[in-house]
């Protein structure tokens, strides 16, 4: 993959676990530009380590003068967040993929609901800019615990449109209010827990929304656990996966080829096939359906852990 | 360098013509001595110096006359380009990618000047000197899509990506293999492809779409396709069939080495950026069995490939009915040799 | 006469499910004279589907009609054919919601022609449900002049508007809600194939 040597020019606190990052070209080139919804995936080299997370892109979409993510400390995390919040200083080098999009509007939309929780306002942000731009209807929900956390806050513009709901308030967000009686060729968008995307897709099938008008995307990264150890069956050689280590970044510490994109289970590329499987895999990805998982005879190494006696990977 | 470009026809009295390096750059399509479907796909651009891979978009000595004959189609049929309305952002990635690929690629033929949103983009070729705003519709003549596919060789369909499809929802079609854009705007990858013989059974489509979803704007590909027709003419669409359908028809043995074209497709994939559409051009190749004979490598494997096809792709590709003066014709270059592999000729 | 079965065909020709009553979404309904029976169908498997459905009956007959006031539709309209049925049609669609099921019931002219409106409002494909009832004649587009001849029974037919002979594709575009008609003797003039009835 093409990736792109940027310097860190502006890292700005944004609340006490949520920090931004502006990237630009050290040279001061024109970086890519992009669509809303966008994300890249930085590199977080850490002593022999290299951990790639993905972040939406929140800066304008069709402005290549730099690359803008907003990060969440994630202290339970593998140690990608913390990299991020404690290692990073301005001026540093940094390496990030191109931007590609898993959670694009669908632009035939009428309008555009657009709902985030917490953090997952991100993307939603490079979103509103092209909904601005090409002039279309939408309205969006943003729901935070507090204003001290509502990260967003900063980061949203003020307009007619944009509805804060703060729980500690006691202003929850009310989905059946807000889906109920939206015009016909209406789409709505949820970013954040899968609890709100789960509540969301709910709500929308009981008001008799089609499914392909229902889009979501989960800004989980891939979660720590016990370490266990993996054969490649090419080379029938066994790789650990450290406990603060995803499947996918030990493999390609041990410089086996897999292909991937998201690193956060949505968009399939890394899909592997499993050869044996003597214990039970610990699916976390947002990709296979529930029969697949069943069958434990595929997995997203990008998320995905594993508890047992031997895992081989069809590598 | 100077590309001369010829002054040639595509109908009528058909005076198209490859020059001897035309005919050696032509991308012939067989790696080998037959002919199945394949997805057959490589990273673009990127090729030997001077053939039709070296650059994003090949500009060569039938540029002039393309782009005169699709003015003449589009002025008999304007709805052989269409854009659904969500898709004009798509159009503007098109023409960003085009103006500055070509304006990169051959800077003595085309410049592209920018300062933010004010471009000015000159076409020497075609004699276009144009100032507009990027991103303002209001300040070309017509939607972005089609000003940018009447300054650029072949055909483009631009696909919207959702519900894990591709759909077809824009294009500029007029040199195309006997389909119609009117009738087919608007369809998913699968009912697009709908009446290709076979492939669908054979999974060929699931393994593209699949393919082409994953295709980001870091890394662009394209494939070879082909096609056989009678006559140098592009405008092979559906809705004018019936002018030149009877033309099919007059192959004789004496005629067939100069009347009788392959007709090769490079298509090429592109992950667009603020759209995150996919643009796919199909540029169109023409050489006739005389010409392709001109390299022996070449005579002996499409003889060898015509000869032993699948009868229904035969059909499908509308050569059956001339298939056996066509082997015939052919059958004299090919003294039975062996050939090498790759598509590229042997000195 | 339930839901007609067609052979199996390439991808880009229509199939239609059957209608299933979706609750109690607020309804569209559009059927032909033969359709007007899929509606029947539907709301003795669910009366309660009729207290949110606006029906629209194109070129019906009065007993048809009379037959579907009895199943107390919360509206019934009717018009003589599609041409006068579709501004009616855009108003229903205009002024719907999310949540709005869509049933079209009768030939595929008719489903062709009110799915293509109502996909362009923004209704997707998998909120239509569709029945196929009465005759299997099409809706077909001359690819040649774009007229299009409704009610095609054989194949080749003659275009109602250029007046070439094209045979009848299973190709369908659901934009324009019809199959595709191809010059037959494109190749050799006059040179015709035997006329046959269309299968389903």
């Amino acid at each position: 993959m093409r990736k792109l040597a940027l310097k860190v020019t502006e890292i700005e606190t944004l609340s006490p676990l949520v920090k931004r990052f502006r990237f630009e070209d050290p040279k001061g080139g024109a970086l890519p530009v992009f669509s809303g919804g966008a994300h890249i995936t930085v590199e977080m080299p850490e002593g022999e380590t290299i951990r790639r997370n993905s972040y939406s892109l929140i800066s304008d979409p069709y402005d290549g003068s730099g690359y803008e993510i907003a990060v969440r400390r994630e202290d339970r995390g593998r140690g990608g967040s913390r990299f991020m919040h404690t290692q990073v200083r301005e001026g540093d080098e940094i390496t990030v993929s191109s931007p590609a999009n898993l959670f694009q509007l669908d632009l035939r939309a009428r309008k555009h609901v657009l709902l985030a929780g917490g953090i997952g306002i991100t993307p939603f942000l490079s979103q509103l800019r092209q909904l601005g731009m090409e002039q279309k209807p939408y309205e969006l929900h943003y729901a935070a615990r507090s204003r001290e956390e509502a990260a967003g806050l900063k980061l949203l513009p003020e307009a007619a449109h944009i509805h804060i709901h703060i729980s500690e308030e006691g202003a929850r967000m009310d989905l059946g209010a807000i889906l109920d009686g939206q015009p016909l060729g209406t789409h709505v968008y949820t970013c954040g827990p899968d609890g709100l995307i789960k509540a969301v897709a709910d709500q929308a099938s009981r008001l008799g929304w089609p499914r392909t008008a229902v889009h979501s995307e989960a800004f989980t990264a891939p979660p720590p656990g016990e370490p266990f150890e993996v054969v490649v069956k090419s080379s029938g050689k066994t790789v650990t996966v450290k406990a603060d280590q995803s499947l996918l970044e030990a493999l390609e510490a041990a410089k086996v080829e897999i292909d991937y994109s998201c690193r956060g289970g949505a968009c399939g590329r890394c899909q592997t096939h499993v050869t044996a499987c003597d214990g039970r895999i610990l699916h976390n990805d947002h990709w296979l359906s529930e029969a697949e998982r069943a069958e434990q005879k595929t997995i997203m190494p990008c998320m995905s852990r594993f508890k047992g006696a031997r895992l081989e990977l069809d590598l | 360098m100077t590309m001369q470009f010829n002054e040639e026809t595509f109908r009528g009295d058909y005076t198209f013509r490859n020059s001897p390096a035309a005919v050696r750059r032509f991308p012939f399509p067989f790696d080998r001595d037959s002919y199945a479907y394949s997805v057959n796909i490589e990273q673009h651009p990127g090729g030997p110096k001077g053939s039709p891979f070296e650059f994003a978009f090949d500009v060569d000595e039938h540029y002039v006359a393309e782009m005169k004959d699709r003015e003449i189609t589009l002025a008999e049929d304007p709805m052989r380009c269409q854009s659904l309305p969500h898709m004009e952002l798509a159009g503007w990635d098109l023409l960003e990618l085009i103006m500055v690929s070509k304006a990169r690629d051959y800077p003595e033929l085309f410049k592209l000047t920018r300062d933010g949103n004010a471009w000015h983009w000159i076409n020497k070729p075609l004699g276009i000197d144009k100032k507009f705003t990027f991103l303002d519709p209001t300040t070309l003549p017509c939607g972005p899509m089609e000003y940018i596919t009447r300054q650029a060789q072949g055909d483009f369909a631009l696909l919207h990506e959702r519900e894990g499809n591709l759909w077809l929802d824009a294009g500029m079609v007029t040199s195309q293999a006997d389909w119609s854009l009117d009738f087919d705007v608007g369809m998913n990858f699968f009912e697009w492809h709908a009446p290709v013989p076979k492939a669908r059974k054979m999974g060929v489509f699931d393994k593209a779409l699949k393919f082409l979803l994953a295709v980001t704007q870091e890394q662009s590909y394209r494939r070879l396709n082909w096609t056989m027709t009678v006559n140098p003419r592009l405008d092979t669409s559906p809705e004018n069939y019936h002018k030149w359908g009877p033309e099919k028809r007059t192959i004789t043995p004496e005629n067939v080495g100069a009347k009788q074209f392959l007709r090769v497709e490079l298509q090429t994939f592109w992950r667009l950026p603020r759209s995150n559409a996919l643009a796919f051009p199909i540029r169109c190749y023409l050489c006739n069995l005389e010409d392709i004979a001109t390299q022996p490598k070449w005579g002996r494997r499409l003889h060898r490939v015509l000869r032993d096809i699948d009868p229904d792709l035969a059909e499908y590709k509308g050569f059956a009915v001339n298939q056996k003066m066509i082997v015939e014709y052919l059958s004299q270059y090919d003294d039975g040799a062996p050939t090498s592999p790759g598509i590229f000729p042997e000195d | 006469m339930p839901n007609t079965e067609f052979s199996p065909s390439i991808d880009s020709r229509p199939t239609y499910a059957g209608l299933v009553s979706q609750g109690a979404a607020h309804g569209i309904m559009v059927a032909d004279d033969a359709g007007a029976e899929a509606l029947c169908d539907l709301a003795s498997s669910d009366a309660s589907v009729m207290d949110h459905a606006h029906v629209l009956l194109v070129g019906a007959a009065a007993e048809t009609f009379g037959r579907i006031e009895t199943l107390n539709p919360r509206g019934l309209h009717g018009a003589p054919d599609l041409a006068a049925a579709t501004p009616l049609i855009h108003r229903l669609l205009s002024e719907a919601r999310m949540g709005t099921a869509l049933y079209l019931a009768g030939s595929e002219g008719l489903m062709g022609h009110v799915s293509a409106l109502a996909t362009g409002a923004g209704l997707p494909l998998e909120a239509i449900q569709m029945e196929h009832r009465g005759s299997i004649a099409r809706r077909m587009q001359c690819v040649h002049c774009k007229g299009i001849t409704e009610d095609v029974t054989t194949d080749p037919f003659t275009c109602s508007h250029c007046g070439l002979t094209l045979f009848v594709r299973d190709h369908f575009s659901r934009r324009l809600g019809v199959f595709q008609g191809v010059c037959v003797d494109a190749e050799t003039p006059g040179e015709v194939p035997e006329t046959v009835e269309i299968r389903a």
